[in-house]
C-alpha cells in the first residue's frame, strides 16, 4: 500500500498518539500535540487536489471530503486552546502530569477514531470507529475524577454504549438486506457497493434496520429524547473535549445517519428517512430551546445550545432536496466553527472565574474584555443574528421550509426564537453588570477563537463563489 | 441443510433468550455472575455450531472468544473486583421479579412479531436465528434498567453485547471484521469499566449507581 493523503490522515494521529503516551515532559507533548493536528490538516486539505480510488475500506467523496477538513481543521484549533487550557489546568493542580499525558495521546486516538469513521467505506469499520471514539471520550470526560466527572462519563458510558450497540445491530440488518442482492462476503458492507444495489434490497429489512441506526447513531448525535448523556458529558470534562464533542463528533455521528440515508433514499419501497428525522429534529430544537433558560451551568449552557442546533440540522436533511441540504451543510460547518469558539472561550472564563456556576460570573466585559466580547460575539453568531454565518443557514433552512410545508417552519421559527431569547437572557447576566467573581488576569489564547469567528463573519458577509458550488454539489449528492 | 442442524441452532439460541431471563431475576450478584457465564457458554456453543453448519473456519474464532474471554476471564475478573471491594451482595432493583419478568415476555413477542414479518424472505434459520438475537438485546437493554448496582448495569450491557454476536454470526458469511470487533468491543468495554468500578470506589465506597444520583442535574 503505498502512502497518500488518505493514510495519512489516519496514521499521523496513530503515531502520534503512540508518541504522546510515551513522552513524559508536559510542555514538549502539548506542541507535538499541535504539530501533528497541523500536519493532519495538511494532509486533509491536500484531499482536495488528489483522492485515491475508492477501496472496500476506504473512500473519499464530496460528502466525506467536507467533513474531513472540518474535523481536522477544528481538531487543529482545538489543540492549539487546549495547549493554554491545560497549563493552566497544570498550574492549579486539577490535572497531575500522567493525566496530561493520557489526555493528549486520548486526544489523537479521538481524531485518529473521528477520520476512520468519516473515510471509511465500511459500514462495519465506520462502526468500530465510532465506538473507539465514543470510549476515548469517555476516558477523557471522566478525566477530573469527581462525583460530577464520574458520573457524567458513567452516564455517558452506559446510554453510549447502548446507542452503539443498536447501530451494530442495524448494521446487521443492512447486512443482511444486502447479502441475497450483492453476494455472502466482504462486499455487502462496502458502502459504494451497497448505494449501488439499494434498489434491489428488501425493503422492510432496510426500515427496520433504518430505525435502529437512528435510534443508535441519533444517541451518539444527542437528538432529544436520546440527549440525556450529552449535558453532562459537556459539563464535566475539559473544556477542549466540550469543544471537540459539540462541534465534530455530533458531526460524525449525523455523518453515518446521512450516509444510511441516502442508502434508503435509493430504495423506492422502503420508508423515507426524511420525516424521521426532520419529527427527531424539531423535537430536539423545541425541547433544548427551552431548556436553556433554567440553566445555572454554563456549560450546560451551551451544551443544550448544541442539541438544539443538532435538531435544526436533522431538520434540514431531513427536509432534504439541494436547498435544504445546502442549508443542513452550511449550518453543521458553521455550528462546527463556533460552538468551539464558544467553549474556547468559556474554557478560559471558567478557570479564571474558578467556577462554571452562571451566578458566580458577571461584567465579565468590564473585568476581561477580550474574553467577554469574543463570548457576546459568540452567542449572537450562535443565536442566529444577521450579519453572521449562522443567520444566513437558519434563513436558508426557514426559507426553503416555508415554501414547502408552512406548518413545519412555524414551528422552526418558534423553536429558534425561543432558544434566542433564552440564550441572551443568560448572557447579559455574564457579560454585563456588576463584576462578579475573580478578576485576575486570564492566561488566555485568543488566537483559535477569533480566527474561527473572523470565519464565521466572513462566511456571513461573503461566500466565495468555489464554496459555494462545493456545497451545492454536496448537496445534490444527499438527495 | 439437515433437519438436525436447524433444529440445534435453534435449541442454542432458545436457550440464550431462557438465560437472559434467568438473568433477569437474580437478586444475588454472585449468582448472577454464574448466570452470565452460563449465558456466555451457550453464546460460545451457537457460534461454534454456526461455524460447523456455515463451514466457516473463521466463526470458530469468535467461539473461542466467548468462551474464554466472556465465560471464564471476565466473570472471574468481576468476581475479584466484589470481593475487593467487599460490596453488599444484593441487588437492588428499580421493579420486581414480576413486572420485570412480564415486560421480558412482552419484549420477546415484540421482536419475534418485528423479525419475523420483516425477514420473510430471508433463509428460515436467518430469520428466526434474528428473533432470538433481537429478544437477546432487547432483555439485556430491560436488564440494565431495572437495576441499580454499577455491575448489575455492567452484567446487562455483556448479555446484550452476547445477542449482538448471535445476530452477527447468523448472518451467513458476514465478514470476519464485525466480528472481531464485537469481540473486541467487549474487551475494551470491560478495561473501562474496570477502571470506572475503581474509580467509583474510590469516591463513593459503593458501586451503587443511585449513590451517585443526587449528583445529577444542575449544580448546587
Amino acid at each position: 500500500m503505498t502512502f497518500d493523503a488518505l493514510t495519512g490522515v489516519l496514521v499521523v494521529p496513530a503515531v502520534a498518539a503512540a508518541l504522546l503516551a510515551a513522552l513524559p515532559d508536559y510542555r514538549a507533548t502539548a506542541r507535538l500535540n499541535v504539530a501533528a493536528t497541523t500536519l493532519t490538516l495538511i494532509f486533509a486539505l491536500s484531499l482536495f487536489f488528489g483522492r485515491p480510488q475508492p477501496g472496500s475500506y476506504l473512500l473519499v467523496d464530496d460528502l466525506n471530503g467536507t467533513f474531513i477538513v472540518l474535523t481536522t481543521f477544528v481538531g487543529f484549533t482545538t489543540s492549539v486552546f487546549s495547549a493554554s487550557y491545560i497549563g493552566h489546568e497544570l498550574e492549579i493542580g486539577r490535572l497531575t502530569p500522567p493525566f496530561v499525558r493520557f489526555y493528549h495521546a486520548m486526544y489523537q486516538v479521538l481524531m485518529f477514531a473521528m477520520n476512520l469513521a468519516l473515510i471509511a467505506n465500511n459500514i462495519g469499520l465506520m462502526w468500530v470507529a465510532i465506538e473507539l471514539a465514543t470510549l476515548t471520550t469517555v476516558l477523557m470526560v471522566g478525566i477530573y475524577r469527581t462525583h460530577e466527572a464520574l458520573e457524567a462519563a458513567w452516564k455517558y458510558f452506559i446510554l453510549g454504549s447502548v446507542g452503539i450497540a443498536l447501530a451494530l445491530f442495524g448494521t446487521i440488518l443492512v447486512y443482511m438486506a444486502a447479502r441475497p442482492v450483492v453476494g455472502e462476503g466482504l462486499d455487502a458492507m462496502v458502502w459504494t457497493v451497497l448505494v449501488k444495489r439499494a434498489g434491489e434490497f428488501d425493503p422492510a429489512l432496510l426500515d427496520l434496520a433504518f430505525v435502529f441506526l437512528l435510534l443508535g447513531y441519533g444517541t451518539k448525535v444527542g437528538l432529544a429524547p436520546l440527549h440525556a448523556w450529552l449535558p453532562d458529558a459537556h459539563a464535566e470534562g475539559p473544556t477542549p473535549i466540550s469543544a471537540v464533542l459539540s462541534g465534530l463528533l455530533l458531526n460524525v455521528a449525523l455523518y453515518a445517519l446521512l450516509r444510511f440515508k441516502m442508502l434508503l433514499a435509493v430504495n423506492p419501497a422502503a420508508i423515507a428517512p426524511g420525516p424521521l428525522l426532520v419529527t427527531l429534529g424539531l423535537i430536539s430544537l423545541v425541547f433544548a430551546a427551552f431548556m436553556l433558560y433554567r440553566r445555572r451551568d454554563i456549560k450546560r449552557l451551551f451544551a443544550y445550545s448544541s442539541i438544539e442546533h443538532m435538531g435544526i440540522i436533522a431538520f434540514a436533511f431531513g427536509m432534504g432536496g439541494p436547498l435544504a441540504n445546502f442549508a443542513g451543510l452550511l449550518h453543521m460547518t458553521m455550528h462546527s466553527l463556533t460552538k468551539s469558539a464558544i467553549f474556547f472561550a468559556v474554557g478560559h472564563i471558567t478557570q479564571v472565574k474558578g467556577t462554571q456556576r452562571i451566578a458566580d460570573m458577571g461584567g465579565l466585559t468590564e473585568t476581561h474584555p477580550m474574553l467577554g466580547w469574543g463570548l457576546i460575539l459568540g452567542v449572537v453568531a450562535i443565536a442566529g443574528l444577521p450579519p453572521l454565518g449562522i443567520f444566513m443557514s437558519e434563513f436558508l433552512v426557514v426559507s426553503s421550509t416555508f415554501a414547502r410545508a408552512p406548518l413545519l417552519a412555524i414551528i422552526l421559527v418558534f423553536g429558534l426564537l425561543v432558544g434566542l431569547a433564552g440564550l441572551f437572557l443568560r448572557l447579559n447576566s455574564i457579560a454585563f453588570g456588576e463584576p462578579r467573581g475573580p478578576a485576575a488576569k486570564a492566561q488566555a489564547s485568543y488566537v483559535p477563537m477569533f480566527a474561527h469567528l473572523a470565519l464565521v463573519f466572513a462566511a456571513g458577509i461573503y461566500m466565495p463563489a468555489a464554496l459555494v458550488a462545493w456545497f451545492q454539489n454536496v448537496a445534490v449528492l444527499l438527495g | 441443510m439437515s433437519r438436525i442442524d436447524f433444529d440445534i441452532a435453534h435449541l442454542l439460541a432458545g436457550t440464550l433468550v431462557l438465560i437472559s431471563f434467568l438473568e433477569l431475576y437474580q437478586d444475588r450478584l454472585y449468582a448472577l455472575l454464574n448466570i452470565y457465564a452460563l449465558h456466555a457458554l451457550t453464546l460460545a456453543a451457537s457460534v461454534a455450531w454456526q461455524a460447523f453448519i456455515q463451514d466457516a473456519p473463521h466463526l470458530y474464532v469468535t467461539a473461542a472468544i466467548a468462551l474464554v474471554f466472556k465465560a471464564i476471564v471476565i466473570p472471574v475478573s468481576l468476581h475479584r473486583i466484589i470481593v475487593r471491594l467487599g460490596i453488599h451482595r444484593e441487588i437492588e432493583k428499580v421493579v420486581g421479579v414480576g413486572p420485570a419478568m412480564i415486560a421480558g415476555m412482552g419484549l420477546v413477542a415484540l421482536s419475534m412479531v418485528v423479525m419475523l414479518r420483516v425477514t420473510q424472505s430471508a433463509d428460515p434459520l436467518a430469520r428466526e436465528d434474528l428473533a432470538f438475537a433481537l429478544s437477546v438485546v432487547l432483555l439485556g437493554l430491560l436488564m440494565m434498567v431495572t437495576r441499580r448496582n454499577a455491575v448489575g448495569q455492567v452484567v446487562g450491557f455483556m448479555s446484550l453485547e452476547n445477542g449482538l454476536v448471535l445476530a452477527a454470526t447468523g448472518a451467513k458469511g458476514m465478514p470476519l471484521v464485525v466480528e472481531i470487533s464485537v469481540a473486541f468491543s467487549v474487551l475494551i468495554a470491560f478495561i473501562v469499566i474496570g477502571i470506572f468500578l475503581f474509580r467509583i470506589r474510590e469516591r463513593f465506597d459503593t458501586v451503587d449507581v443511585q449513590a451517585l444520583d443526587r449528583f445529577r442535574g444542575e449544580r448546587r
